[in-house]
């Protein structure tokens, strides 16, 4: 009768805790992965669902290209997941969840991310659509042991990106390396550089007007390097359009002096080199009217068109808590765009000295970003800004243009864009 | 064959008529339906039925598409579906063939459209020449009699085999600045070759790899059609004391003519959509020598951070009227062959 009782007893925590499970309410995320992030991520939501059994986190792991190009699709259609992974946050933010009225406590997750809101959401708007998951930054990384050897100081801060060029090229020189300094070809990498040299990109009726003195003192650099052997030309000329290219496994393998990437690289170098060689990140180099990096990043924003805002909303909340993006950080090597988190440190887990090293200087970089930088990142044309300068600017470095052709089609792209846009 | 099944007493089942059985009942059973279309639309009508869900699957994933990928280029603004876009008339058009000189592509409005369509033909010429003639000399040589003639020709089916990207990435691994035939150059002394960053080489190398890939297809075709042609043609011509050459153009040429034909079409019509090797080899650069058409509406309709979808609905929509001139050549050299024959 005992066993009949227990059994009975049994039954009925299994078929309650069943009832439970399917009464749980599923919130999906749609997230990418350039690392180790998603193992972290799975995680902290596995915590987040044994402290509130009544949302299940469903995490969708998917290429970055699916959210590039499928996703856009999706939320035009009016669909799409409940909180996604994006990289492209302006431009689509009208698809974005105010997160605002379901939040417990909005006034502390504003606070908390205050510096790139703006990033996520329509001009003007006052809206909480989400927040970064990672800053980035672009800046150079060098490979100190090829420094060392050939007996070149690694210059130091304020040196100015003609200095820069220069001692590049003597370790090449030196060393016997192909490529003394390699960019990406990516016109978000050049901007900063062109920032530095005094472009201003937005012209004063808001509109883009980024063929200016400062923009020619940089693109020039730009075609002289290539043209005397500074730059590799199968990067910046080796493809066409906006395709974009890197030289990861050129800098991995040994053959760079110094690559002009961003802070994203570090994790993966420090996989892939181990201690091969000693590489660091430095202060980003300088021009007459600034040293600044672009920023940027990755974010995570709630999609309007979920069924179930206030469960999205804790889990935004869970995750944008102070505690949950330092480990977070710590644990995925990316810097935090936490304001309190980056105020007190990252206590980023690694033994590899090189990466702490590279992001306490891409920390620094992003607190010292020029205001412009920082707008270029919610600027609503930045993204065909950036496409007509690399695609240009690859076809000047290919021999195809000259580079006044190129300026003059740059505007043209440009306005092309804006004026299909605008309409 | 009447093979009776072991254990059936007093019962002749032979294996043919087991076999036959299920096709009967399914006959029977399509019967009445089949009667009563024929009532319904005449015996001319069944055929028309019988193509009726074809047609349907075919009018769902190509028809619709293309009218709407049609009504796209009418159309412009950055929003992806309709009621976002607004009504542009031939614009997209207007933009795509405004030219000062259509052979020089700086002087078009739309100047990667042009010189995505300069590079296109010169690699349609260059690419179905080199592939014809390839494929011709492969199978000629696959058709002999030689040692190991089955593994030989199982080598050069082999790429066809392997995805288009599967290609790409080989190669470049091949060719890029520390890829494998950098490596041998620099072990025998020469020197290190950008052969992904130098325009006529980039061309070049999309053209070999292209051939590469799909070399062992068109020599199938043909190779088919070599031993279609009679032994007996050339055991009269051997007789006959004529030469090699001769036998060749006078038998071999014109035997295989249609089989050659179609090859040469096939071969157009991919050259055209030229894409996915050519992408992953060399990125359509260095510059823009290799970014062919499709690059370039790819590029424009998807890429793009504000996608241009009117813009590349146009393109494609001019690069299909090339395609339906392509098909339409086909379909008449062929009808002319047949009613020759017939005749």
């Amino acid at each position: 009768m005992k066993g009949l009782k227990s059994l009975t007893c049994g039954a009925l925590v299994l078929a309650l805790s069943a009832a439970a499970a399917q009464a749980a309410t599923e919130v999906r995320i749609m997230w990418y992965s350039d690392g180790n992030e998603g193992e972290v991520l799975q995680d902290l939501v596995k915590r987040f669902e044994a402290q509130n059994p009544e949302i299940k986190v469903v995490v969708d792991n998917v290429a970055f290209g699916v959210v590039k190009e499928q996703l856009p699709v999706q939320l035009e259609a009016g669909r799409g997941p409940d909180i996604v992974r994006v990289v492209e946050l302006k431009s689509p933010a009208k698809h974005w969840l105010d997160l605002r009225p379901y939040l417990k406590d909005a006034a502390t997750f504003e606070k908390s991310f205050s510096n790139t809101l703006d990033w996520m959401r329509e001009d003007g708007s006052n809206a909480l659509p989400g927040f970064m998951t990672q800053l980035t930054i672009t800046g150079p990384l060098v490979n100190t042991t090829l420094f060392e050897q050939a007996s070149v100081p690694v210059p130091g801060e304020k040196a100015t990106w003609d200095e820069w060029a220069a001692a590049a090229k003597k370790v090449a020189d030196s060393q016997k390396i192909p490529i003394a300094l390699a960019f990406d070809r990516s016109g978000h990498r050049f901007m900063g550089p062109a920032i530095s040299m005094g472009a201003k990109i937005i012209g004063s009726d808001g509109k883009p007007a980024v063929v200016d003195d400062g923009f020619k003192a940089m693109a020039q650099r730009i075609a002289d390097w290539h043209k005397n052997g500074i730059m590799p030309r199968e990067i910046w000329g080796g493809v066409a359009g906006t395709t974009y290219k890197g030289a990861n496994d050129e800098f991995v393998n040994g053959q760079v002096a110094v690559y002009f990437s961003g802070s994203w690289q570090v994790a993966q170098f420090s996989q892939k080199i181990k201690d091969n060689f000693d590489w660091s990140a430095v202060p980003e180099p300088c021009g007459p009217a600034a040293c600044t990096g672009m920023p940027g990043g990755a974010g995570l924003v709630a999609v309007k068109y979920t069924t179930h805002p206030q469960e999205v909303a804790r889990v935004m909340e869970y995750l944008a808590s102070e505690p949950v993006v330092r480990e977070f950080s710590e644990r995925t090597l990316f810097l935090p765009a936490h304001q309190g988190v980056a105020a007190k440190g990252v206590d980023f887990k690694t033994s590899d000295p090189n990466v702490k090293k590279s992001l306490g200087i891409f920390l620094k970089a992003t607190q010292t970003a020029d205001p412009l930088a920082l707008k270029m990142q919610s600027y609503r044309w930045s993204g065909p800004i950036y496409a007509a300068v690399v695609s240009r600017l690859g076809q000047v470095v290919a021999g195809e243009a000259q580079l006044s052709d190129a300026y003059a089609r740059i505007e043209d792209d440009i306005k092309q864009k804006v004026s299909e846009a605008s309409r | 064959m009447s093979t009776t099944i072991p254990g059936m007493r007093g019962q002749a089942f032979s294996l043919s008529s087991v076999l036959v059985l299920p096709f009967r009942i399914l006959m029977g059973l399509l019967n009445a339906p089949m009667s009563a279309v024929q009532r319904r639309f005449g015996i001319g009508g069944v055929g028309a039925v019988f193509l009726a869900p074809n047609m349907l699957i075919f009018s769902i994933f190509v028809l619709i598409p293309v009218a709407i990928n049609a009504a796209y280029s009418l159309t412009g603004g950055t929003a992806i579906f309709f009621d976002g876009r607004y009504f542009a008339g031939l614009d997209q058009y207007r933009t795509l063939l405004s030219c000062n000189d259509y052979t020089t592509p700086s002087t078009c409005l739309q100047d990667a459209f042009w010189q995505s369509v300069h590079n296109t033909a010169f690699f349609v010429i260059v690419q179905v020449t080199v592939l014809v003639l390839a494929s011709l000399g492969t199978a000629l040589v696959l058709n002999r009699e030689m040692r190991a003639r089955g593994f030989w020709r199982s080598v050069f089916f082999f790429p066809v085999l392997l995805s288009p990207v599967v290609v790409g990435l080989i190669w470049k691994w091949i060719l890029q600045r520390d890829g494998l035939l950098n490596a041998l150059l620099l072990n025998f002394g020469f020197e290190r070759t950008l052969w992904l960053a130098e325009r006529n080489w980039a061309m070049f190398w999309a053209v070999f790899v292209s051939v590469w890939a799909h070399l062992g297809f068109y020599a199938l075709i043909l190779l088919a059609g070599l031993q279609a042609i009679p032994r007996d043609l050339y055991e009269a011509a051997m007789m006959d004391g004529t030469g090699r050459l001769r036998t060749f153009w006078r038998i071999t040429l014109p035997l295989l003519w249609p089989n050659l034909l179609v090859v040469i079409i096939l071969a157009l019509i991919r050259a055209v959509q030229v894409f996915d090797e050519a992408f992953v080899l060399t990125g359509g650069g260095p510059g823009t020598s290799t970014m062919f058409m499709t690059q370039y509406i790819y590029e424009t309709g998807f890429a793009h951070v504000l996608r241009n979808l009117g813009l590349a609905s146009a393109a494609s929509i001019l690069m299909g009227v090339v395609l339906v001139g392509l098909t339409a050549l086909q379909l008449v050299v062929s009808n002319r062959r047949a009613r020759k024959e017939a005749a």
